[in-house]
C-alpha cells in the first residue's frame, strides 16, 4: 500500500486532514459531484484550457480538476521550503559557475563532457553574467512522496516551468465552491504569487532601467499549449503579453511596437525555449523569437527570465549529480533527496538496468512531459524489448529509476473517493535579494486507478494544494 | 498599447459587427422569401440579393438557391464572411488579447463561440430563424459587455472603431445593392413589390420602426435613403457611423496627445456629410455616391492601420 496523504499508512486520519474528514462526513450525498460539475462548467466558460498537440479534433481541452484538496501541514511545509530554497540557491550558483569559472568541472563534481556537450549548454553564454546575476528566476521543482518523511525531487524545471496558473485558478475555484471549508482551515494564501513574481522581475531588471522597468511576458502565441497561462500571468502582473513579432531590436536595445510608437523593454519573462529566442543565434527559421535579441541580451540591456542556458541544470543526466552540486556550492547536506538513479552512461549501471527493466522507470535524458519514457511494471513485454534496443543503442541518452510507490490522495471518481497517485510542483522565485517559495503549488493527480503518470498531456488532472499556517 | 493588441481588438469589433449584420440580412430575406405574392422575380433573386448585400454577389455562381445562400452566409467555414467564421475569428482575435478584455467581455465572446457547436447547423426554416435570433442575442451581449464593463481607454476605442468602420461598410454595401429601389419617384414607379423590398431593407438594419418615428410618413424611397445615409439619429446611417469614427479617433488623439492622418481624413469626411442634402446626392447619383463612400471608408481603414495597428 502506498502512503496516503489523508490516512498515512492506514492508521486513521493525519492531523492536517482532520478538518476535511469531518467536513466530508457531514457533506450530503452527491455534493462533491455537483460541485465538480459546477467547476467544469466554470472552467469552460472562462476558457481555461490547454492545447493538445497532434489532436485536431479537440485542440482545446480542459485539464480535469479534482475538488478534493491536497493538504500539507505547516511543519511538513517548513522542511520542504528549506530544501527548495537550498536547492535553487545551489542551482543558481552552479549555472554561474558553469558559464563562468567552471570550478565544479575542474573539481570533478560533474563530468565536464556531460556539461560541455549537453544539448542545453549554450556556448554563447560562456563568460557572460545575466543582469543582476540571476539565472533561474522561476523554478518549478517536481516532488514526490513515498512516506511520512519521504519526499524526493523528481525533476528540477529550470527553463520555462508551467502550471502556476492552475495553482492560482484552482484556489480561486475552491474558494468559490467551498467557502465554508476555508472558514475552518488556516490555509496560506497563494494569491500573493503575482506580487512576488512582479517584485522578483523588477529587482532583476538591468541597472540602467531605473525605478520603473518595462516588463513583458513573451509567448509563442495562442496555439501554444500553455497560452492560457501566459495570458493569465500577463494579466495578473499587469504587463503586456507580447509575441516575437511585437518586439524588435535596434541599437542593441529591445523595443515593442505600440500604438504610440516604440517603447523600450527591460525585462522579458519569456515562455519560449532557448532555441527559438533569436533566429540570428539559434534556429534560423524560427519565427517565434526576435532577431537580434541575443545581441541585446549579451550587451546587458535586457533581462531574460529565465536566463539563456539554464536547461543544463535541469537535464536528467545532470540531475543525478545534484546532491554533489548542492554540497559543493552550499557546503551543506542536501535537505531534499534525489530519487536513486542509474546513469545508463556508466556501463555497470547499464548492465544492472537491463537486468530488471520490468521493475524500473527509464527516462530519456532530454525528454519532458511524460513522453519517451518506459514505466516497466506497466509495460508489455514487447514495449520492454523495444525499449531495450533503444537503450543499448544509445545508453548516454537514458537514466533509470526505481518505480517509486508515489503517495496517494483521496480523489473523486464516479461519486466515490479513491486514493490516486499524486506529485507536487511548488514554484520557487529567485532575485538578487534571495530565494522564496510560494506557499502552495500544483498537485497533479493520475486519475486512472493505479496509474503513476500525472502529466496533463497523458490524462492527469490537478488539485488545489493547501499549505496550512499552523 | 501593443499595435498587435490594438489590431486584434479592432478586428474583434469588426467581426462581431459583421456577424450581426449577416444575421439581420438573412432574417429579413427569410421574411421576404415567405411572402407568397410578389410581382416579379422568384425566390432565387431574393436570395441572390442577400448574397450581394453581404458583399459576395458572385460567390455561388449563377444560380444561388435558398439552401446554398443560407449555408454560405451562415455556416461556411471557408467563407470569411459567414456568421460561423466571423464568430470564430472574433473569438480567435479576442483570445490572443485576452488581457485587454474584461472577464465579462471575454466570456460573452467565448460563450458565443462555445454556443456555435450547441446550435449546430439547422436547415429547417423555423430552426434557422431561431439560430439567427440567437446570433443577434450573443452579439447584443458582446455589445452590452463592451459598453458596461470596458474601461474607456485606447482598447475600448479600437474595438469601437472596428465596429464603426464595419458598420459603415455594411450599410453602404446594402444601399448599393438596393439603390435601384431608391431611385427618385418618377424614374420608376413603386408597386407592391417595391414596398415589400423597402420595408425589408429597413428591417435589415432594424430601422422600420425608427423610420416611422422619424418621418411619420408611409415608406418612401428617398426618405429611406435619407435615413440610412444622412440621418444622425439613426445609429447605422453612414453619417452616424462616420461621427462615431471621428469621435473615437479624436479620443485616441487626446489620450495619446497626437493627431495624425487618420484623424485628418475622418474630419474631412465628416465635414462633407455636414454639407450634404439627399436631393443633391440623388442628383449626382446614389450609386456613385456610395461607391465613393466605400472607397473612402477603405482608405480610412488603411490610415488607421498605418497609424496605429502595424
Amino acid at each position: 500500500m502506498a502512503f496516503d496523504e489523508m490516512s498515512g499508512d492506514g492508521g486513521g486520519v493525519r492531523e492536517s486532514y482532520r478538518g476535511l474528514a469531518r467536513w466530508l462526513a457531514d457533506a450530503p450525498e452527491g455534493l462533491l459531484q455537483a460541485r465538480s460539475r459546477q467547476a467544469e462548467l466554470f472552467f469552460r466558460r472562462m476558457g481555461i484550457t490547454f492545447a493538445v498537440y497532434g489532436d485536431a479534433e479537440s485542440s482545446e481541452r480542459l485539464i480535469p480538476f479534482d475538488v478534493v484538496p491536497r493538504i500539507i501541514g505547516a511543519a511538513e511545509w517548513a522542511g520542504l521550503e528549506a530544501g527548495l530554497v537550498q536547492r535553487v540557491r545551489a542551482i543558481n550558483l552552479f549555472l554561474a559557475d558553469v558559464y563562468g569559472a567552471q570550478e565544479c568541472l575542474k573539481a570533478g563534481i560533474v563530468p565536464a563532457e556531460l556539461i560541455l556537450t549537453n544539448p542545453h549548454y549554450v556556448p554563447e553564454m560562456q563568460g557572460r553574467r545575466p543582469p543582476r546575476g540571476v539565472w533561474v528566476h522561476i523554478a518549478g521543482v517536481d516532488l514526490v512522496r513515498t512516506g511520512e518523511d519521504g519526499f524526493y525531487v523528481l525533476e528540477d524545471n529550470c527553463r520555462t516551468p508551467s502550471g502556476v496558473s492552475y495553482m492560482l485558478e484552482n484556489r480561486e475555484m475552491m474558494m468559490r465552491l467551498f467557502p465554508d471549508l476555508f472558514a475552518d482551515y488556516p490555509v496560506r494564501p497563494v494569491e500573493t504569487y503575482a506580487d512576488m513574481l512582479l517584485s522578483s522581475l523588477r529587482a532583476s531588471a538591468p541597472e540602467a532601467a531605473g525605478a520603473d522597468p518595462t516588463i513583458v511576458v513573451l509567448t509563442p502565441g495562442p496555439f501554444n499549449s500553455a497560452y492560457y497561462e501566459h495570458s493569465f500571468l500577463a494579466d495578473k502582473l499587469g504587463v503586456d503579453l507580447v509575441e516575437g513579432r511585437d518586439l524588435f531590436v535596434d541599437d542593441g536595445k529591445v523595443f515593442m511596437r505600440t500604438t504610440q510608437g516604440r517603447q523600450q523593454v527591460d525585462v522579458v519573462y519569456r515562455r519560449i525555449d532557448d532555441d527559438f529566442l533569436d533566429p540570428l543565434t539559434f534556429r534560423p527559421y524560427s519565427t517565434l523569437g526576435v532577431p537580434g535579441l541575443m545581441t541585446a541580451y549579451q550587451a546587458g540591456t535586457v533581462t531574460l527570465a529565465n536566463a539563456v542556458g539554464t536547461g543544463v541544470a535541469d537535464d536528467k543526466a545532470v540531475y543525478t549529480y545534484m546532491p554533489e552540486i548542492i554540497r559543493f556550492f552550499t557546503g551543506e547536506e542536501p535537505i531534499l533527496k534525489n530519487v536513486p538513479t542509474w546513469r545508463c552512461r556508466e556501463p555497470e549501471a547499464l548492465k544492472e538496468v537491463l537486468s530488471k527493466l520490468d521493475q524500473l522507470v527509464v527516462k530519456e535524458v532530454g525528454g519532458s512531459g511524460g513522453y519517451g519514457m518506459l514505466v516497466g511494471p506497466a509495460a508489455t513485454r514487447a514495449e520492454i524489448e523495444a525499449f531495450r534496443k533503444k537503450l543499448i543503442n544509445d545508453p548516454d541518452d537514458f537514466i533509470a529509476q526505481p518505480t517509486l510507490d508515489l503517495s496517494t490522495a483521496p480523489t473523486l471518481d464516479k461519486g466515490e473517493l479513491h486514493g490516486r497517485h499524486v506529485d507536487l510542483r511548488p514554484f520557487v522565485l529567485s532575485d538578487p535579494n534571495g530565494v522564496r517559495v510560494a506557499p502552495g503549488g500544483l498537485t497533479r493527480v493520475a486519475l486512472k486507478p493505479g496509474s503513476l503518470v500525472v502529466n496533463s498531456s497523458q490524462g492527469g488532472g490537478t488539485k488545489d494544494t493547501w499549505v496550512l499556517d499552523v | 498599447m501593443l499595435s498587435r493588441t490594438a489590431d486584434s481588438l479592432y478586428w474583434t469589433g469588426r467581426y462581431i459587427e459583421r456577424a450581426d449584420f449577416l444575421a439581420r440580412i438573412l432574417e429579413a430575406t427569410l421574411r421576404l422569401a415567405a411572402i407568397p405574392t410578389r410581382g416579379d422575380g422568384d425566390a432565387e433573386t431574393v436570395w441572390a440579393s442577400a448574397l450581394a448585400s453581404a458583399g459576395a454577389p458572385k460567390a455561388l455562381g449563377r444560380s444561388p438557391t435558398e439552401k446554398s445562400v443560407r449555408e454560405y452566409l451562415a455556416f461556411a467555414p471557408d467563407n470569411a464572411s459567414s456568421i460561423t467564421a466571423c464568430i470564430t475569428r472574433a473569438r480567435t482575435n479576442a483570445r490572443s488579447v485576452r488581457t485587454a478584455l474584461t472577464v465579462e467581455l471575454w466570456e460573452a465572446i467565448n460563450g458565443a463561440w462555445n454556443g456555435l457547436e450547441e446550435q449546430g447547423q439547422p436547415t429547417r426554416r423555423d430552426e434557422f430563424a431561431r439560430f439567427l435570433e440567437w446570433v443577434k442575442t450573443v452579439t447584443l451581449s458582446v455589445e452590452g459587455a463592451t459598453s458596461r464593463t470596458m474601461l474607456r481607454n485606447d482598447g475600448y476605442y479600437f474595438l469601437r472603431l472596428g465596429a464603426a468602420i464595419e458598420r459603415a461598410d455594411n450599410t453602404a454595401r446594402l444601399l448599393d445593392v438596393k439603390y435601384h429601389l431608391l431611385l427618385p419617384e418618377g424614374e420608376r414607379v413603386g408597386g407592391q413589390l417595391d414596398y415589400f423590398q423597402w420595408t425589408t431593407l429597413l428591417r435589415e438594419v432594424s430601422a422600420l420602426t425608427a423610420y416611422r418615428w422619424v418621418y411619420r410618413d408611409s415608406v418612401k424611397p428617398w426618405l429611406v435613403a435619407d435615413l440610412l445615409v444622412l440621418n444622425r439619429q439613426m445609429p447605422r446611417s453612414l453619417a452616424s457611423c462616420q461621427a462615431s469614427i471621428v469621435r473615437y479617433l479624436e479620443r485616441l488623439a487626446n489620450d495619446y496627445g497626437r493627431r495624425g492622418p487618420a484623424q485628418r481624413l475622418a474630419a474631412d469626411r465628416m465635414r462633407a456629410f455636414d454639407n450634404s442634402r439627399i436631393e443633391d446626392i440623388f442628383q449626382s447619383g446614389l450609386h456613385e455616391y456610395i461607391q465613393a463612400f466605400l472607397g473612402e471608408n477603405g482608405r480610412l481603414g488603411q490610415a488607421i492601420h498605418d497609424q496605429y495597428l502595424s
